[in-house]
């Protein structure tokens, strides 16, 4: 393979003027503790020579006092094979479920003013540093990448706020108080305080969008040829969480009916959450459940399953660490059994039933529904048995509330949600293939 | 400069156009937002906390303008753009290489990329302030089908400059629809979709090959997912806009705590 420079004189340049950026931020938030509050001046004080190693730092980079390969700003070798040690889809899905679960936990903590500060500047310093590194480069610099990774830095700012409103108003309440909402509510003119806000942000918008066009060239590869197939082949990026759900499930489940599902889901939701609280203002106490259910499905799996499949996807599907390269030939063993084979092969240690040669269609069939019915009962009894139980145990408030069809739909769809994950575990620790699995009728889950 | 503007707008044909003084004092400024249609769709006054950006978070009014983007830069595009297996790529290309605007292209693509992050991130919104909720359900479910909408405008267009790009993802991408229940060739229950023994479901008359216009990713496939693209989405995207706006105000405004 061909060593590539994982630092050149322009990247160096490039970073120089994130590190200008972070500074300036800085040292408005310096600023803005000193003029806000004077008896934080110790406070202010450490982000001060903190912005002022941040304006050395980008100085460094924009002089270009030394050469490429003696730059000493980058990613420590220890720290990159140390992340690329832990690339692999268990702890990566561990990873994503851990900080969500923390958020909701610590979120008292987490929406305080300074813990945000504290993880903005800690992204973009891992980011920079991290663009030090040539193959983390060639993932996350792809033209149609820069959004998603700025997605992320949005959700994440917009996750926060959120919080940071519920967990306000949840406290208002309990003292209480009126929400924030209801504070400050005059009846205003629409003209002129909407009016120009929206011009305003017209004009924002399409400055961003301006800049970011000739800043970045859009992509245009060779020409279309249906001979070559490009490994891998991505779908655009939004759909990258369901390419990904094609590692767990066959295309008829991930591409076309939990797709569906999740449409039906969505349109679903008024009609299932029966809550009156939460109305119109932010909260988190007073509709856990709904807003955990949902924050689930769009943090983890929709939104870090997209992030799975863009940036750590490389050639045959296959799992990269953010600073491998992506080696075409690297193999990995896939040794994934059928629940069927489980049954008859290892725990009656008898042979897999199949019809003789020359059976007729029925007999064909039965001998189908032999050699899977361990898996087609479980999949019956998760679907038609499994809402009755939850109805019977811990949702036993909201089946009362909503009623018999209103709950059936209900825990469906929470089910059908819920069978991602499970598949993602049963693969992991089973190296389970399918439950059913009969390619006869294309019919495998 | 005072005059040369009090003339303008005392003359018939501003008059004409905005028939009422301009919106400087109190009475004015209601008037406006009567008599104006694009301002019609706003009503006069509002509830401060309805309109503060950290609660809509803007996201619902920035997807709409980026909407308005993506069609006056689309516009630009087909004026430049061949939907032909000989012309495609070069269009492209040129738009690249030689074409004084080319950079609508970038506009167009990024902010396509941008419409649907702020898809998302409105929904995420409206989701947390609880604004789903009665009155406001069926609202959410035009809101659901913008968003299915949103995401098939992208599809549609991630074709068009006809690289390797373009094909392969839609590939991918359409492969699903081989697989649906009953209507794909290789999705569970094709098989009971026969009379006296002959499949009605084959690769050539399932539901990717509708899609596609044929067995793969071909002339027909641009041609459709062209139409798609420019004509028959946008359409309907524009209608059910004007749906959603129009119920915005119907149930009440935006949300609020009781
Ligand atoms: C092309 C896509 C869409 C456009 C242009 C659009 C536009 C808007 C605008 C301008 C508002 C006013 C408030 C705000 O800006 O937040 C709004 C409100 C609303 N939108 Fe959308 N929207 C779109 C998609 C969606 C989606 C995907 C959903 C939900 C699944 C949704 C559900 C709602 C609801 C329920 C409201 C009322 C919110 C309230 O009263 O607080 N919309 N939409």
């Amino acid at each position: 393979m061909t060593h590539n420079p994982d630092l050149t004189s322009s990247v160096i340049f490039g970073l120089g003027w994130l590190y200008l950026l972070l500074a300036l931020l800085n040292i408005w938030w310096t600023a803005r503790i000193m003029k806000g509050d004077p008896h934080r001046d110790k406070e202010a004080a450490g982000w001060g020579a903190y912005s002022g190693l941040l304006l050395m730092a980008a100085l460094a980079h924009l002089t270009g006092s030394s050469s490429p390969e003696h730059f000493h700003i980058r990613m420590p070798n220890f720290i990159k094979e140390f992340i690329d040690l832990g690339a692999a889809p268990v702890p990566y899905f561990t990873l994503t479920m851990v900080l969500f679960i923390a958020v909701v936990v610590l979120r008292k903590w987490f929406v305080k003013e300074t813990v945000g500060w504290v993880l903005l500047n800690l992204s973009v310093l891992f980011l920079a540093l991290s663009m030090t590194d040539y193959d983390f480069r060639q993932i996350v610099g792809k033209p149609d990448n820069v959004p998603i990774v700025s997605m992320l830095f949005i959700v994440g700012f917009f996750t926060w706020l959120a919080f940071k409103r519920a967990v306000d108003n949840d406290e208002r309440r309990a003292a209480g108080k009126p929400l924030f909402e209801q504070e400050k509510n005059e009846k205003i003119l629409v003209w002129p305080d909407l009016v120009y806000s929206e011009l305003i942000c017209m004009v924002v918008v399409t400055v961003i969008l301006t800049a970011w066009a000739l800043l970045l060239p859009a992509p245009l590869e060779e020409p279309a040829s249906s001979a070559q197939t490009p490994n891998p082949s991505k779908a655009p990026w939004y759909f990258l969480g369901l390419q990904e759900m094609l590692v767990y499930f066959d295309p008829w489940m991930a591409g076309v009916v939990l797709p569906s599902l999740i449409l039906v889901g969505l349109m679903a939701i008024p009609y299932i959450d029966y809550n009156k609280l939460g109305n119109g203002y932010y909260t988190f106490n007073e509709r856990k459940f709904a807003i955990l259910t949902f924050m689930f499905g769009f943090l983890p799996l929709w939104v870090g399953m997209i992030i799975l499949g863009t940036f750590l996807r490389g050639p045959n599907w296959n799992f990269f660490g953010i600073y491998e390269p992506w080696d075409a030939h690297k193999l990995e063993v896939l040794n994934n059994v059928n629940l069927s084979e489980y049954f008859w092969i290892y725990w009656l240690q008898a042979r897999i039933p199949v019809a003789p040669s020359g059976a007729g269609e029925l007999t064909k069939i039965l001998f189908i529904l032999q050699r899977e019915w361990l898996g087609l009962l479980l999949c019956l009894f998760y679907l038609a048995v499994v809402p009755f139980l939850l109805a019977a145990t811990i949702f036993r408030s909201f089946a009362i509330k909503m009623g018999f069809i209103r709950f059936i739909v209900f825990s469906n769809l929470l089910l059908f949600m819920a069978s991602l994950p499970i598949k993602m575990v049963l693969r992991w620790s089973f190296s389970l293939k399918y439950l059913v699995g009969i390619p006869e009728w294309f019919f495998n889950i | 400069m005072a005059s040369v503007g009090d003339y303008i707008r005392g003359s018939q044909i501003w008059k004409s156009i905005f028939r009422h003084p301009a919106p400087i004092d109190r009475r004015n400024r209601i008037v406006v937002m009567l008599t104006n249609f694009f301002l019609h769709l706003h009503p006069v006054s509002i509830k401060q906390q309805g309109i503060a950006l950290s609660y809509t978070w803007c996201m619902g009014g920035i997807t709409f303008f980026l909407f308005l983007a993506e069609t006056v830069t689309g516009v630009l595009l087909m004026f430049y753009y061949r939907p032909t297996l000989e012309h495609a790529f070069n269009d492209i290309l040129a738009l690249r290489d030689v074409t004084t605007l080319g950079v609508m292209r970038e506009m167009h693509r990024w902010g396509a990329h941008a419409m649907v992050i702020t898809v998302w991130l409105h929904m995420y919104r409206v989701f947390l302030t609880g604004s789903y909720k009665p009155p406001r359900e069926f609202n959410w479910v035009v809101g659901v089908l913008l968003l299915v909408l949103t995401l098939l405008l992208s599809f549609t267009g991630y074709l068009l400059p006809w690289d390797q790009l373009a094909i392969w993802a839609i590939t991918v991408g359409s492969n699903m629809a081989r697989a649906t229940p009953f209507l794909g060739h290789e999705g569970p229950g094709f098989q009971l979709l026969n009379i006296g023994g002959f499949d009605l479901i084959t690769n050539a008359s399932d539901a990717r090959f509708i899609l596609l216009g044929g067995r793969f990713v071909g002339e027909m496939t641009l041609n459709r997912f062209y139409i798609l693209h420019c004509v028959a989405i946008p359409l309907v995207v524009a209608l059910l806009i004007a749906i959603h706006f129009w119920r915005i105000r119907k149930d009440g405004g935006i949300s609020q705590p009781l």
